[in-house]
């Protein structure tokens, strides 16, 4: 199975290990990432305005590279940004009409490519209980919070993953790679994003309050597919604080693939 | 050749605003057959109508065209008119120059010929257009409801002391629906039960009412005045006649763990039970996904402990066949599956309950004896933060888009109760509007904020997140302060917004009754025939028309209650005249409009024709009861050689228009 892959740039500098274990993870399990040639930045955040065209362009460019194969993404801010650009390229004729007279593609792109998230590549393409069969090293007895943040799932009719305001697919990972998870209310709540480069008690707050719901559930750590929310939770917010891991590593661990 | 008379109403400035009725009078006295045309503010009026009975009488007409309003509005009056001017009521055609054309353009020019074009096409129409006369058909003097709860109990009470028989179909067990499971009722804070229990005695008293509980529609065929029902009387493996309600099979039944509907699942009920102390019929009723003895043929205790030998294991659906004059929906509502609505946490936690779990938990007859405890604990709750319009006037594609109506009022009373009895409870209640426009509604309102202090927080709850300690965090938004709150609650009450029965869908299907997009039925006209469906003869009761409280409810019960007794006090209705004919010579007999027929009305006879030669052939064709008939058309569409026709919707009617309409002047 072929996927093309989109890694964006945090993974190229603060965020390697998210990246790195994944693509051993994905090697593992018989799939194979093709890095995008000449991706760009997806921008970080989509644009909400309807007449902003050109922060959305990068991610057309890549969305169009893809038609043939479909693209994986993997943090959930490129995710988010991707997976919401594409849905405009189907469903927004004026939108797709002016991107398309601007990136003057050979043949005219309309939100053909499936975009696929990583975690929805594991529970759909591979299946957990193939994933599950897969594992060496299974993570019995860990208490695992997921953690999804706002984007990975929102706005919930586009992205398509999951229930946003009772999601499931993180909890159905963590039991496929062993370990046990742990429910905390504000699992999908706002970590604080991008606020912390203008306020940090503000960032602190928010993640302060995430990181105390998941240590009163009494977890040993947390996961997270995105950079930001993983700086946010180490970074901002106060003790106590658990261990945060990105969720490739802990599937490379228990997959035998990650490197001592 | 017709002598036709033209009429063009102004509909004072309704019409004559967009359409030059002067110039449409003028042309169309040109066209071929019009003998007199002429315009006139209000053609309905009484003023109006004696213009044309006078015109009828004055140049002989033989035929009649009013450029108008929508038939629906005053065909009827056009053909009552001209019937008594001595006029066949059936030569008037109304040209609809205002909901078709005035209402829908702006520019003069422009609808003013298109009411031209749609006068001519009318004239064409009169031109080919031949007297009808109705006939009459008898009415079974006996009435269905469909439905059991106050709607349908008030509606049979009011039918059945006009005099006429009433029959009650209720799919549950007993009868009482929803009002059965409230505690009390606003504005006046009487118990639901002390109201409704008496009504529903009166019912199963009644000489002239006679309930179907535990039973279905099963199937409906017929028309007004002569509806053939078929009913299913569900299994309940107890022998209604001989059942007393002793109860003494409920108490030894050893299947204990099974989830109480009357109690929305709060506590447990037998494999064997009655609903509640005060169901009609109060009988035992067996539910065969948990009974030992239907599951696997072994206990059999229910039926060693009856005394009066009532249970019945190999008991099986039966059919009975009954006929209605007319037939009235109260399938009611249920609150919406809370699915959607995650951020509230009721699937996350015991202590989110909605409303109607909350009069449970109030009521005296209910899982906590009417004491207010959490679900989860049993404990006292001492912060309780109800939220409103939850699903209710929803544009997140989530919920429903109207309001539930009777939220607002409900969660006042609810308020003002638990303070009353608790007053040592903080309530909170968060609204986006709270709407009590009721008699005395709005001062119940204002009661339960001034009297009783409970906090009226406009704005919405944007989550309910249960925390280890068993307390809930209600993260809201203060919209007049301008603020986030974060409150720690012991229960949160969710105001979820209802929706129509999920029966009710299949049932519209039957009874050829149209429905809304929300599956609400619709109504005859909004405004002027609230209680009756487009389909003569169906009629509608309570919430299955629009969310109601119980007042609105039991008005609207007893106004349909009233459209009924009218129908029922005729002894023959006149029939629609225009009704389907088959033209022998052309029909070959294949059965094509048979198959299409909804309402069975076409049958087939072997006839005798004469042949060339003093010959004769026998030949099957088709036949019409015109008693039957409801003038749909579906036959003549399905008609492969032509041979079926309307009665004055005829094809060469219809041609004889579309030609006029497409000729270019």
């Amino acid at each position: 199975m072929i996927f093309s892959y989109y890694p964006g740039c945090t993974l190229k500098t603060k965020a390697k290990d998210l990246d790195r274990y994944a693509r051993l993870s994905a090697e593992a399990l018989g799939i194979e990432l093709r890095e995008l040639a000449e991706w760009q930045c997806c921008g970080g955040a989509f644009s909400m305005a309807k007449d902003e065209i050109a922060t959305k362009l990068s991610s057309v460019r890549a969305l169009a590279d893809a038609r043939e194969t479909g693209l994986v993404t993997l943090c959930s801010a490129c995710h988010n940004v991707i997976k919401q650009t594409n849905h405009a390229m189907a469903t927004d004729a004026d939108f797709a009409m002016k991107a398309n007279n601007y990136m003057k593609l050979e043949t005219p792109y309309n939100g053909e490519t499936q975009v696929l998230h990583y975690l929805e590549m594991l529970r759909d393409v591979v299946g957990f209980d193939k994933l599950a069969a897969a594992v060496k090293n299974p993570l019995t007895g860990k208490k695992i919070a997921a953690y999804y943040g706002c984007l990975l799932l929102r706005p919930g009719k586009v992205l398509a993953m999951d229930n946003p305001e009772n999601p499931k697919i993180m909890e159905d990972f963590i039991r496929a790679i062993g370990a046990t998870p742990v429910l905390y209310p504000y699992r999908n709540e706002c970590c604080g994003g991008y606020v912390t480069m203008e306020d940090k008690n503000l960032a602190a707050k928010k993640s302060g309050t995430v990181m105390q719901s998941a240590v009163e559930a009494e977890a040993d750590m947390m996961i997270t597919a995105c950079p930001l929310c993983l700086y946010n939770l180490t970074k901002n917010a106060p003790e106590p604080r658990l261990p945060v891991y990105y969720f490739t590593e802990l599937l490379a661990e228990a997959l035998g693939v990650k490197e001592a | 050749m017709q002598r036709i008379g033209v009429f063009v109403c102004w509909c004072g400035s309704n019409i004559a605003g967009t359409v030059d009725v002067k110039a449409v009078s003028e042309a169309l006295s040109h066209e071929p057959g019009v003998v007199y045309s002429i315009n006139y503010q209000y053609m309905c009026s009484e003023a109006g109508q004696n213009l044309v009975k006078d015109a009828i009488r004055d140049y002989n007409l033989t035929g009649v065209v009013i450029c108008s309003c929508s038939p629906r509005m005053h065909e009827n009056t056009f053909r009552k008119a001209a019937a008594s001017a001595g006029l066949n009521p059936y030569m008037v055609e109304i040209a609809n120059i205002r909901e078709q054309c005035s209402w829908i353009h702006k520019d003069m020019p422009t609808a003013t010929e298109k009411a031209i074009i749609l006068g001519r096409a009318a004239i064409a129409k009169v031109h080919l257009n031949a007297p009808l006369m109705a006939g009459e058909s008898p009415v079974i003097k006996r009435a269905l409801v469909i439905g059991g709860g106050i709607a349908g109990i008030q509606t049979a009470l009011d039918i059945a002391d006009a005099g006429f028989e009433v029959d009650i179909v209720e799919k549950e067990p007993t009868i009482g629906g929803k009002m059965t499971q409230l505690d009390k009722t606003f504005p006046t804070l009487d118990c639901a039960a002390c109201i409704l229990t008496p009504k529903m005695v009166d019912c199963a008293q009644h000489e002239k009412i006679n309930i179907f509980s535990f039973s279905e529609v099963e199937k409906v065929k017929g028309f007004v005045g002569n509806f053939h029902v078929t009913i299913k009387k569900k299994a309940r493996f107890v022998d209604e006649t001989k059942c007393t309600g002793c109860g003494e099979c409920t108490a030894k039944c050893p299947v204990k763990g099974v989830p109480n509907e009357f109690n929305l699942g709060m506590d447990n009920r037998r494999a064997i039970y009655i609903p509640f102390a005060q169901a009609v019929p109060k009988v035992a009723t067996i539910d065969p996904n948990y009974c030992n003895m239907l599951k696997n043929g072994k206990c059999g205790l229910c039926a060693k402990v009856c005394g009066a030998g009532a249970i019945d294991y190999k008991q099986q659906d039966q059919f009975v066949e009954r006929e209605y004059g007319a037939i009235v929906v109260a399938t009611g509502f249920n609150p919406i599956k809370l699915d959607q609505f995650d951020e509230f946490g009721y699937s996350q936690s015991k202590d989110v309950i909605t409303s109607l779990e909350f009069e449970r938990l109030t009521n005296a007859a209910g899982p906590t004896s009417g004491t207010l405890l959490r679900p989860s604990d049993g404990k006292h709750p001492h912060t309780i933060v109800f939220v409103q319009c939850v699903g209710s006037r929803d544009t997140s594609g989530c919920g429903k888009t109207y309001c539930s109506r009777i939220c607002c009022m409900y969660t006042a009373k609810h308020a003002m109760l638990t303070r009353e009895k608790y007053p040592d409870t903080d309530v909170y209640v968060f609204y986006i509007d709270v709407r009590s426009p009721g008699k005395n509604y709005d001062e119940f309102y204002r009661r339960a904020v001034e009297q009783y202090g409970v906090h009226y927080i406009k704005g919405m709850v944007g989550k309910v997140a249960p925390r280890a300690d068993g307390k809930l965090m209600v993260q809201a938004s203060d919209l007049i302060a301008g603020e986030q709150l974060h409150i720690e609650a012991d229960l949160v009450v969710l105001a979820t917004a209802i929706e129509p029965d999920k029966t009710a869908r299949p049932l519209a299907t039957m009874l050829t009754a149209s429905m809304d997009t929300n599956d609400f039925f619709t109504e005859a006209h909004a405004k002027l025939r609230p209680v009756e469906s487009p389909t003569a003869g169906i009629f509608l009761s309570g919430a299955c028309q629009g969310p109601k409280d119980i007042p609105d409810t039991v008005s609207q019960a007893g106004a349909a209650a009233a459209k009924v007794i009218g129908l029922l006090a005729k002894d023959k209705l006149t029939t629609n005249p225009c009704v389907a004919e088959s033209n022998e010579l052309m029909c070959n007999g294949c059965s094509s409009c048979e198959k299409v027929c909804p309402y069975g009305a076409i049958t087939y006879l072997d006839k005798e024709f004469r042949m060339p030669d003093r010959t004769t052939m026998v030949r099957r064709v088709a036949s019409v009861n015109p008693a039957v008939c409801q003038g749909c058309g579906a036959c003549t569409v399905a008609c492969p050689s032509g041979a079926m026709d309307l009665k004055g919707f005829s094809n060469s009617q219809i041609m004889a228009e579309v030609d006029a309409i497409c000729q270019m002047k």
